[in-house]
């Protein structure tokens, strides 16, 4: 994907200039506040106008619900259409025994990727079968297959409009920021609202989640197609849609192939969230096990998921996958691809009617479950006896060190005083029309109302980025020096990418108490593999001439890390920021889970309580707010998100250190 | 960018050879249906054949299930008995308080089993729209309130002064600090839905405490479990019954009781929580369908001992919904009898 790398534009230096310049911001910013503090200050107050307004446009939904065309005539179909869907799939895949799903799914890796894959594959569902979870997993691919689906029907024809028009682009791309900023949980009641209680609401609300990477990548894609070649192809009286047919989209196959891989990680992210409204399934077991403190049941499903996302991501990374060889080898027998094709197919068949003549539309088979919960539940009930004093002081000394501290100053300064720092910061760091949007994107939250409480999320983000960049750059170079660390830390990183957050909340409650520090943890576990990957990838895309050099002039360890690796890595840093801001933003609501209160639990309130509707909805979009904010803050001057940026933010599948690869 | 073999069509032809198996099979080859199927509809739908010959037929039910175990109990217990003595198809759907309600004008939920108030609500979706009613107490006492572990209690006996005098608390707030607390005491609240008028009462009473939100249900019991593991102070929004309760030695520390508008001006509060009795609420579409399940849900209603007996087989025994509700049944008959149409 060389000719994706090659729109990676340089990012800014960060000259001596501009650190002296942030040194001075920083002192002004400082002595004003010791000044002014306590004045201009924009206390909450949860019965604002905005709030109130927010909840009567929610009543009016309410009460035009049954009477107005746009719901009888538009939305009422779609649901309807949705639900069919949905009992379509169900009925088909309820219809297969395990096993005729097991030899379906091996023989899909057989004919597609390799006989390796095959077995792991047939392996890990028979895995999630062992754990007693094989109904809980059909019910999850069922809401998988249709939200992606979905997703890819319309996101593919958006995401092709995108890659050909750069006004479409630039009109769809503040939306799509957008729908993946916006925390799921914000538009989880209005969804209820308008599409009931049923399938429908689960397959939109992972919808408008998965589908951005879906429409984002297709038009990266297209855009990848070197402009010789269109131009070439234009020259010789190819019409625009024998272009886009014969040339573009072949091309362009490869990414598109990953758009569908990512929308399927995506939406199996958020599965525990869409079981909130009652869809079934995996997320479901996750929520039930929480709810009863039951640590080793919410694990084991976890695990099931990670399994699943495993499967699917080894299945659909064929189709971005390089072209396959002719003759496979497996062992010593050679066997022509074409033949294992048809080996394969046989495999399916026979699964299929043999399941289905000795055990129609059974369940896996119940007596042969393996549970693993008792000795989970005791190894980690070992570790909260056992850790409960140190880790309590541990959150004392961060909570009053750093977090107070900082959230003082952004909440007692006049508000004016922070806009303009911020402002200032992108000013310096950026460029004058960075500063504008973060200017703007701040006074909207003051406009909101929710200025105090914003000011403490943006505290707990600042502090979650600080951790996960240190972390992720003494891991990531590590990881980039030493083969044994990288390949140590690759499937720590994809379970801690894959494994729903909410599975370890549990024993950090337990030693960290409902805090803001349990949910700094959490966004810090979130987001430190995407920080590993890309910071391991730019260190280890250092020139060796270079290093070789240093090490010819008698540069010791920590020199070479210091004054060559990281500096020479310096835009791959950037870019791992910027992921990092965007990933931890993603977990602020659930931080309003575990005690983090502010904009988190606002948004949480709001899709428990009537009255606090609106509230919720304020909070929502002050969140994202600050997402457009910090991203104007930590992203380079006046261009475009760069190939990474895109690529990286969907950091959330198994296979993002091939996506960070591919795209270096 | 590399090229690569076209590998689309053989893709679709597999695919298309399993779509045709799979719809053959669904045709004729297998006609039962099956029992592990996933629900259609969403939750733990499951049908049940034993129809009782003497009564109208039941038809299928739409419980609301909230989370919390207690709830969990009840839609146990009236789902077992609903499906094996009535015949009918219960279908549980996992909601928030919230959302059940919104589930009664369009029959997505028809009945929900243990209502903790919720006055707006009730004003909307009963009085005002009228789409909902009251289906009479399912006997569940709730008692809302602040608690601490009983060691605490033991250590410091005055601190049950409170129903007298509110402000013997500010002697412990020192206690009760953490780090999300600042300076003050920290009153632990919990699951963002549940009612909550601590700020009032901290205004009201003179407090010096701050509300810190747990953020949900799971989060205030194993911050209690932690804490009770470590005997440290800790004082919670809780409530009972609750499963949890019986795992973890709380008491609970009254403040001047309840009497009615003592709560009216929501910032300035100078009372505990009001005693909660527990109704049930139906849709008014399921109410006039003549089902037996409504008659028998109208007439549902049960202590607390029995909430909590199958809470905790549920939860720390292990037992599955309807291995515990079946329990429950077999021992307490004259009970649940007295429920039947």
């Amino acid at each position: 994907m060389t000719d994706i790398a090659a729109t990676v534009q340089p990012r800014f230096a960060l000259s001596l200039g501009r650190g002296a310049q942030l040194l001075i911001l920083g002192l002004i910013f400082f002595l004003a506040f010791v000044v002014l503090q306590g004045t201009s200050t924009l206390p909450h107050n949860d019965d604002s106008q905005v709030f109130l307004t927010l909840n009567g446009v929610r009543d009016w939904v309410d009460a035009n619900r049954t009477t107005n065309p746009v719901f009888v005539y538009l939305l009422g179909p779609i649901r309807s259409a949705i639900d069919g869907l949905d009992g379509i799939v169900t009925s088909v895949l309820s219809q297969a025994s395990w096993v005729g799903l097991l030899a379906v799914a091996g023989s899909l890796g057989l004919a597609f990727v390799s006989w390796r894959t095959a077995l792991l594959v047939v392996g890990s569902l028979l895995a999630i079968g062992l754990l007693g979870l094989w109904t809980e997993t059909l019910q999850t691919l069922v809401l998988i297959s249709n939200s992606v689906a979905l997703s890819l029907l319309i996101g593919i024809p958006l995401g092709i409009l995108a890659g050909r028009n750069d006004r479409f682009l630039a009109f769809i791309t503040p939306i799509l920021d957008f729908m993946q900023i916006m925390p799921t949980f914000a538009y989880l009641a209005p969804l209820t609202l308008i599409f009931l209680i049923g399938p429908a609401s689960a397959v939109i609300a992972t919808l408008i989640y998965a589908m951005p990477p879906a429409i984002r990548i297709t038009s990266l894609g297209i855009r990848g197609v070197p402009v010789q070649t269109v131009e070439a192809a234009e020259s010789l009286g190819a019409t625009d849609s024998q272009v886009l047919r014969k040339v573009q989209l072949p091309i362009a196959r490869r990414t598109i192939g990953l758009a569908v891989n990512q929308t399927i990680m995506m939406a199996l992210s958020i599965i525990v969230i869409a079981a909130l409204i009652n869809a079934p399934g995996l997320g479901e077991s996750i929520i039930v096990a929480i709810e009863k403190l039951k640590f080793g049941d919410a694990v084991t499903a976890g695990i099931a998921i990670v399994l699943l996302a495993m499967v699917l991501d080894r299945i659909t990374a064929s189709a971005s996958g390089a072209g396959l060889p002719a003759v496979i080898a497996i062992g010593p027998l050679r066997v022509p691809r074409r033949t294992l094709r048809i080996i394969a197919l046989a495999i399916a068949v026979v699964g299929l009617v043999g399941g289905a003549l000795v055990s129609a539309g059974s369940g896996f088979p119940s007596g042969w479950h393996v549970s693993i919960s008792k000795p989970l539940d005791d190894a980690v009930r070992w570790v909260e006896l056992t850790f409960a004093g140190l880790t309590d002081a541990l959150k004392n000394v961060v909570s009053a060190g750093l977090l107070d501290p900082i959230q003082t100053l952004l909440t007692t300064s006049p508000w004016w005083i922070v806009v303009a720092a911020g402002a200032g910061i992108a000013a310096i760091v950026n460029s004058t029309r960075a500063a504008i949007v973060v200017a703007v994107a701040m006074v909207l939250i003051v406009a909101l109302q929710v200025w105090e409480h914003a000011m403490q999320t943006l505290t707990m983000v600042i502090v979650s980025v600080v951790l996960t960049m240190a972390i992720g750059i003494v891991l990531g170079v590590w990881a980039a020096r030493s083969r044994v660390v990288s390949a140590v830390l690759r499937p720590i990183n994809d379970a801690a990418q894959t494994l729903p957050s909410f599975v370890y909340l549990l024993p950090a409650l337990a030693l960290f108490g409902p805090t803001r520090f349990t949910a700094i943890l959490a966004a810090v576990i979130y987001s430190v593999p995407a920080v590993v990957r890309l910071v391991e990838d730019g260190v280890r895309g250092v020139s060796p001439t270079v290093i070789e050099a240093a090490t010819a002039a008698g540069a010791s360890r920590l020199q070479m890390i210091l004054k060559v690796q990281l500096p020479m890595a310096r835009r791959s840093l950037l870019v791992a920021t910027n992921q990092g801001v965007v990933l931890v933003l993603a977990m602020v609501v659930l931080g309003g889970l575990v005690g983090a209160q502010a904009l988190g639990f606002d948004v949480v309130s709001g899709f428990s309580q009537r009255n606090f509707f609106g509230r919720g909805v304020a909070a929502a979009i002050g969140i994202v707010l600050l997402g457009v904010m910090l991203d104007r803050i930590t992203q380079g001057a006046g261009q475009r998100r760069n190939v990474r940026g895109v690529v990286g933010r969907l950091g959330v599948g198994l296979n993002s250190n091939r996506v960070s690869r591919e795209a270096g | 960018m590399s090229l690569h073999r076209r590998t689309l069509s053989p893709a679709a032809a597999l695919m298309g050879t399993f779509a045709i198996i799979l719809s053959a099979c669904g045709g004729g080859a297998t006609p039962t249906p099956s029992s592990s199927a996933p629900a259609a509809s969403g939750g733990a739908a499951s049908a049940s054949a034993v129809a009782a010959a003497s009564l109208a037929p039941c038809g299928t039910v739409n419980i609301a299930v909230n989370p919390w175990v207690g709830y969990e109990a009840d839609a146990a217990v009236v789902g077992y008995l609903l499906q094996n003595k009535l015949g009918c198809t219960v279908v549980k759907k996992n909601l928030d308080e919230q959302t059940s309600w919104q589930g009664f004008p369009t029959g997505e939920v028809d009945a929900i089993l243990e209502n903790w108030g919720h006055e707006d609500l009730a004003a909307k979706y009963i009085t005002a729209d009228k789409v909902a009613q009251d289906a009479g107490l399912d006997g569940n006492e709730g008692v809302i309130g602040w608690y601490v572990p009983k060691f605490f209690v033991d250590a410091n006996p005055d601190i049950l002064t409170a129903k007298t005098d509110p402000t013997i608390l500010n002697k412990y707030a020192a206690q009760f600090k953490t780090s999300e607390s600042g300076d003050k005491g920290q009153i632990l609240d919990g699951d963002p839905s549940f009612v909550t008028n601590d700020q009032g009462m901290i205004n009201g009473f003179g407090l010096n405490y701050k509300v810190v939100y747990s953020g949900s249900e799971a989060a205030s019991n194993k911050a209690i479990q932690a804490a009770v593991d470590a005997q440290r102070p800790i004082l919670v929004y809780y409530y009972t019954p609750n499963w949890f309760s019986s795992k973890v030695d709380l008491v609970h520390i009254e403040f001047p009781a309840w009497t009615p508008g003592c709560d009216k001006v929501a910032t300035n509060i100078k009372c505990d929580y009001p005693p909660y009795h527990l109704n049930k609420v139906v849709s008014t579409k399921f109410a006039t369908s003549g089902s037996p399940a409504f008659t028998f849900i109208s007439k549902f209603k049960w202590t607390n001992d029995d909430q909590n007996a199958v809470a905790a087989d549920i939860t720390s025994n292990g037992m599955s919904d309807d291995d515990a509700a079946k329990k429950w049944v077999d021992a307490n008959p004259s009970v649940w009898q007295a429920w039947m149409p």
